[in-house]
């Protein structure tokens, strides 16, 4: 999106903004309330689409709207080709300032020190020995001028460096038939991928944002980056990584946004 | 004369069709605008009070449920309109011609709806656009959901920031139709009749 556009925005709907992040609040406060979800799912504007009304229940809809989505990741799993890369673009075009993004303010985005740092692995792997940032920044890097697409609709474009996530993966003896990599991060946020997804050679285990080490408000000292999915699969300040058959889940994820989440 | 009466004028598929249609674009707009609202490209949103879902996830959940509906039925509506030969007897000949000349009577009120299985150039025209619309809102769609996997798609809509221009237009442009749609039916009521039992 058009970022003075994305602001004046900001600006004239500071009170829905506001609302939302309340509910938004709200919402994490009282998770995990299935209930709730499902009265927020049929809700049409204020009132219940089905109040009054007993020829369906809600708990059924909510339970048929999620077997669809779960219908859906195993269609997109099915969709996805590991070689098709997502375009990239010249330097040019790399969106200033690209925006930050998470559930918190920015205020509040977590301080990670760089010595003390040390990535835990774990889980289908041969080697779960720690990495340090240094041994990280010592692997081949690459970069990449991609696309960072939100949930929410809006794009723009960014440059990230790092490590190729399948070399890392590798590197670790993953076992890369398993079915999921899950991540855990400093500001308590977690998700997980799909092994097709991990392995795609624009996966990458990101250090770098611009050329420079990865900022705080862009998920120091490291992100995942796929430009294959949406930005809430993507996530920053990763403390731990582990390969699993078991369903991990996600912060967003468990509250109702697709799992696949991505093109 | 009663058998003229009798004769079936839209066959129980096209009705079928027509009415889960109806249901599918219902949840897809409604949901849609709920989506829009999250990062609006145009200086309005659409009030939420009026939107399905209740929070983005919600709205996404309903969207991505009832976009199965759309294509689904949207390609039996299609694939029997053709294999029946209905598409060519009910929607051609159709000439620019017959359309104006048509519109212009319509707007004087002059056009006679004498036989309800028969669709005017109008009609015609109307109908055939809003099924080309409904085919560019579902492939706009798909470009935004699969922006990756479809790469020719996503450079003939112009990009992933214009195909969501393009499928909030092909969205306009559909809830224009239903606007219109609405009114003649109310004002031709008879063939609600029609698109009800068929006859
Ligand atoms: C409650 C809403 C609706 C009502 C009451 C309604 C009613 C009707 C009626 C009575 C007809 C037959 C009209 C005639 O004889 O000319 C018709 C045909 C048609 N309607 Fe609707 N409609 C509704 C919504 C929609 C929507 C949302 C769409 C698509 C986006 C749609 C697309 C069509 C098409 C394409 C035809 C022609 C079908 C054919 O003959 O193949 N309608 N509708």
């Amino acid at each position: 999106m058009n970022n003075t556009k994305h602001s004046r925005w900001l600006v004239e709907n500071t009170d829905t903004i506001l609302k939302e992040a309340r509910r938004e609040v709200g919402r994490v406060v009282e998770q995990p309330s299935r209930r709730a979800f499902l009265k927020r799912s049929l809700t049409l504007g204020g009132l219940s689409l089905l109040s009054g009304c007993a020829l369906v229940d809600e708990e059924s809809i909510e339970t048929a709207l999620s077997k669809i989505s779960g219908l859906n990741d195993k269609g997109q799993g099915w969709l996805f080709n590991p070689n098709q890369l997502a375009p990239t673009y010249p330097d040019s075009m790399i969106t200033r300032p690209f925006p930050f993004n998470a559930f918190y303010a920015e205020s509040e985005i977590p301080a990670v020190d760089e010595c003390g740092y040390r990535l835990e692995v774990s889980g289908l792997v041969a080697d779960r020995k720690n990495w340090s940032l240094a041994e990280l920044r010592a692997m081949p890097q690459t970069d990449q001028v991609t696309r960072h697409i939100c949930v929410e609709g809006w794009s723009a474009i960014g440059k990230w460096g790092g490590v190729p996530f399948a070399s890392f993966l590798r590197r670790i003896g993953a076992d890369t038939s398993a079915r999921f990599v899950g991540f855990k991060c400093s500001d308590d946020y977690y998700t997980s991928i799909d092994m097709a997804t991990a392995m795609h050679p624009q996966t990458l285990l990101t250090l770098t944002y611009d050329n420079k080490p990865l900022p705080p408000r862009y998920g120091f000292p490291m992100k995942l980056r796929m430009p294959t999915k949406l930005g809430y699969k993507n996530p920053k300040h990763i403390q731990a990584i582990f390969v699993t058959n078991t369903y991990p889940g996600g912060y967003w994820e468990d509250q109702g946004y697709n799992w696949f989440g991505g093109s | 004369m009663n058998a003229e009466r009798t004769r079936l004028i839209h066959p129980w598929w096209l009705r079928l069709t027509h009415w889960l249609n109806v249901v599918a674009v219902c949840v897809l707009a409604l949901s849609g605008w709920r989506i829009y609202n999250a990062a609006p490209f145009y200086d309005f949103v659409i009030p939420n009070g009026i939107t399905l879902g209740g929070w983005l996830g919600g709205a996404l959940q309903w969207h991505f449920a009832a976009m199965w509906l759309l294509v689904v039925n949207g390609l039996i509506y299609l694939v029997a309109n053709v294999v029946t030969g209905r598409l060519l007897s009910k929607f051609f000949p159709l000439s620019p011609r017959a359309f104006l000349d048509d519109l212009k009577a319509a707007l004087k009120g002059q056009l006679t709806h004498a036989d309800p299985s028969h669709y005017n150039a109008v009609q015609r025209a109307f109908y055939l656009f809003v099924i080309v619309d409904s085919v560019l809102l579902v492939l706009s769609g798909l470009v935004l959901w699969k922006s990756v996997q479809f790469p020719l798609l996503r450079e003939l809509l112009g990009g992933y920031e214009t195909a969501r221009r393009v499928h909030f237009l092909a969205m306009s442009a559909l809830v224009g139709f239903v606007g219109i749609h609405l009114v003649m039916v109310a004002l031709v009521p008879r063939t609600l009749l029609a698109m009800i039992r068929g006859r």
